[in-house]
């Protein structure tokens, strides 16, 4: 690439060449300011109601009806005073505010005494004190947490989650690690007609196969079942059978191993099971994290399929439908419901933050060399 | 990456193996098969057979809420279907949403994507791990977040535009000319995914093209039009074709929001939902598999329409498999 650089024209002046490098930089450095000041804004803004629903979730009920009431969770502040305790409200005085302590309340003119100098006496003052805003001090309520983690039955709620992400998981990681094997290490005639038959699921409205399959999984007495190894079948079992995404992500990967490995071990006397387990699987361990990962992300966050396999069964639902329960059930209770948001959020946020790395290259495989 | 691409090289690696000896072919596609055998009855299992009981139910009267004998009743559900004013609604409902909807999830991402992808930017990939984030909130969570956020008045959303002088800011959720914008807000958290595949094929861009255009004289919009945008077409592609299914589908963040109902006015009542209504509220199987096929059909119209039009726009360097 000559050329492509700007050369530097012989017979410039000194002045000219002492300020060529500081220009440019000084530019780049503030075109770098503004897009870094602009992208902070965004992603502030982007997250911001994270942030909102987090204040919420601190917040006490009190605060929430109340007007006036600062965005971030607080109390309306007290002070006990002679054994009383005493409402703190903003007063203005000499055009300064002052936070002072109610004593006596009264129609034109109130008492009022200043909690951080209250030897100094009752300072009287004119006005209607109900028009005075309140004093609010930086109190979270993290209570709000305990509560919901028993109206919630959270501790039930997290472990059916765990369970169904968990089998699902295994299902998923077995019939893909199998199918995407077979895709991408065998010739057998339609292979390349029933890859894209594979892929082209990915194409189908859910809700085509959605009311057969329902009904089936009705005919044999699943739904309703007390026996959750039961309930969960309609959700678990199909795991078994692979899917488009992960099976896609796993053949990409295993067609970029060499295949001279595999030839060794056929060499000595390996079977094409013996070299998927010896060969293939421990040369796949990125992909086959990624894999789990996603199906674990995935199953945590579903929510249509067991709304409809588990509607009449709370106690076997995961957190997601649980907390659309709640939701309809605490709808008033908007600290609640925020705190309770938030616990179910929990869990995969910070497996996303543990293997961010994995999500990134798992989805580009996905999405770029379809 | 070699001039081949993957699959040249596997024919290339099998080819001359096998083509001499017949048994061991066959012993290979057994071994293949029956490594593919999970797929292949699952997908027989609860994808094929499903899809053709759909098929077989709407000809039928099937119906849990009504005691009349199960018969068959040939065309009678399409011709129901046809004289729906519901049908029409929904399908309305479905395609005005996306018509907002795709060309939103298109473009944002792309340019999030371009900034993220400036050399300018300082913690880049922070940015990227912020803004990928809300993409792992369990949907639930992420549409009470939401909800949260565009209450009319203590949301912070509308908070903020009064504090930058919008007197008036709308009731998101509850009007009917803003139901859309909010719901493309709910869904822009969603955007992580299409960001890193954008992010990805940004990259993939070789840099010479653009040192390339820069001696042509050609400005940031140049490069943009004639190399970034073709050399993209392939992601925008995947992405359009992704946005498609998916918002022909689109029913549950509203579902959620506004309990089934359909409001404000009718115009959360997609076409999936309806579907939904008639299976697991009125009951009516067999009008429901009818429109479950409609939905179907027009999916799979519009992807081969969009198959059909990439040959004219979708530049894939190399060759096309």
């Amino acid at each position: 690439m000559t050329g492509a650089t700007a050369s530097v024209k012989p017979g410039e002046s000194g002045a000219v060449r002492r300020s060529r490098p500081l220009g440019p930089r000084l530019r780049n450095m503030s075109r770098s300011f503004l897009l870094t000041l602009l992208a902070t804004c965004a992603v502030a803004a982007f997250l911001s109601p994270l942030l909102q629903s987090a204040s919420l979730a601190l917040k006490s009920r009190d605060q929430i009806t109340q007007l006036g009431a600062p965005l971030w969770p607080a109390d309306p502040q007290t002070y006990d005073y002679n054994g009383r305790t005493l409402d703190v409200y903003v007063v203005t005085i000499n055009g300064e505010d002052e936070q002072l302590a109610l004593v006596t309340p009264g129609r034109t003119s109130s008492v009022f005494v200043d909690p951080a100098n209250p030897d100094a006496g009752t300072i009287t003052w004119q006005g209607s004190w109900r028009a005075l805003p309140r004093a609010w001090v930086f109190s979270p309520h993290l209570e709000n947490f305990g509560q919901v983690w028993d109206l919630l039955e959270f501790p039930r709620l997290l472990f059916n989650t765990v369970v169904i992400a968990v089998v699902g998981m295994i299902g998923v990681l077995l019939s893909c690690t199998l199918v995407a094997y077979g895709f991408a290490r065998f010739r057998f005639p339609g292979r390349n007609v029933m890859f894209l038959l594979l892929l082209s699921t990915i194409f189908l409205p859910t809700i085509v196969t959605t009311i057969p399959t329902y009904a089936v999984w009705r005919a044999l007495g699943v739904i309703g079942n007390t026996n959750p190894a039961i309930a969960w079948a309609p959700l678990l079992v199909p795991a078994f059978f692979a899917n488009a995404y992960d099976v896609f992500l796993m053949r990409q990967y295993f067609m970029t191993l060499p295949r001279e490995l595999d030839e060794a071990a056929a060499m000595d006397g390996a079977g094409p099971f013996r070299t998927l387990i010896s060969v293939i699987i421990p040369q796949s361990w990125p992909v086959i994290i990624a894999v789990g990962i996603f199906h674990f992300v995935y199953s945590w966050n579903n929510f249509f399929e067991p709304l409809i396999y588990l509607t009449t069964q709370p106690e076997l639902q995961p957190l997601a439908v649980g907390l659309q329960r709640f939701n309809g059930i605490h709808s008033r209770e908007p600290s609640l419901l925020q705190a309770g948001t938030l616990m179910t959020l929990v869990v995969p946020v910070v497996v996303y933050i543990l293997f961010q790395r994995v999500f990134t290259r798992g989805i580009v495989i996905t999405g770029v060399e379809r | 990456m070699s001039g081949l691409t993957i699959a040249q090289r596997t024919r290339l690696a099998h080819r001359p193996r096998l083509r001499k000896l017949k048994p061991l072919e066959r012993r290979e596609a057994l071994w293949g098969l029956l490594f593919i055998s999970p797929w292949l009855v699952g997908f027989v299992l609860f994808t094929f057979l499903p899809t053709v009981a759909t098929l077989i139910f709407s000809f039928t009267n099937l119906n849990l809420s009504s005691s009349a004998p199960f018969a068959f009743v040939g065309l009678k559900n399409y011709q129901d279907l046809l004289a729906d004013p519901q049908v029409w609604a929904s399908l309305r409902v479905t395609f005005t949403f996306a018509a907002l909807w795709l060309p939103v999830t298109m473009i944002v991402p792309f340019m999030v994507a371009v900034m993220l992808n400036s050399p300018s930017l300082r913690g880049a990939s922070l940015f990227r791990v912020l803004i990928f984030l809300p993409y792992v909130v369990p949907f639930v969570a992420g549409v009470l977040i939401w909800q949260n956020t565009l209450l009319p008045d203590t949301g912070w959303l509308n908070e903020g535009l009064r504090a930058i002088g919008i007197q008036n800011p709308p009731d998101w959720l509850n009007d009917p000319t803003w139901i859309y914008p909010g719901l493309v807000l709910v869904g822009l958290w969603g955007i992580g995914g299409a960001v890193i595949i954008n992010l990805a094929g940004l990259r993939n861009v070789p840099t010479e093209l653009y040192d390339a255009a820069k001696i042509d004289g050609g400005g940031w919009w140049a490069a943009m039009r004639h190399v970034t945008l073709p050399l993209m077409s392939p992601v925008i592609f995947y992405s359009l074709t992704l946005g498609v299914v998916e918002v022909m589908q689109y029913f549950l963040v509203p579902f959620v929001l506004k309990n089934g109902t359909g409001e404000p006015g009718g115009t959360t009542y997609f076409l999936n939902l309806y579907i939904y209504k008639n299976f697991f509220t009125f009951q009516r199987m067999s009008y429901g598999a009818t429109l479950a096929w409609l939905l179907f059909v027009v999916t799979l119209l519009l992807t081969l329409a969009l198959f059909a039009s990439a040959r004219r726009w979708v530049y894939y360097a190399g060759e096309r498999e």
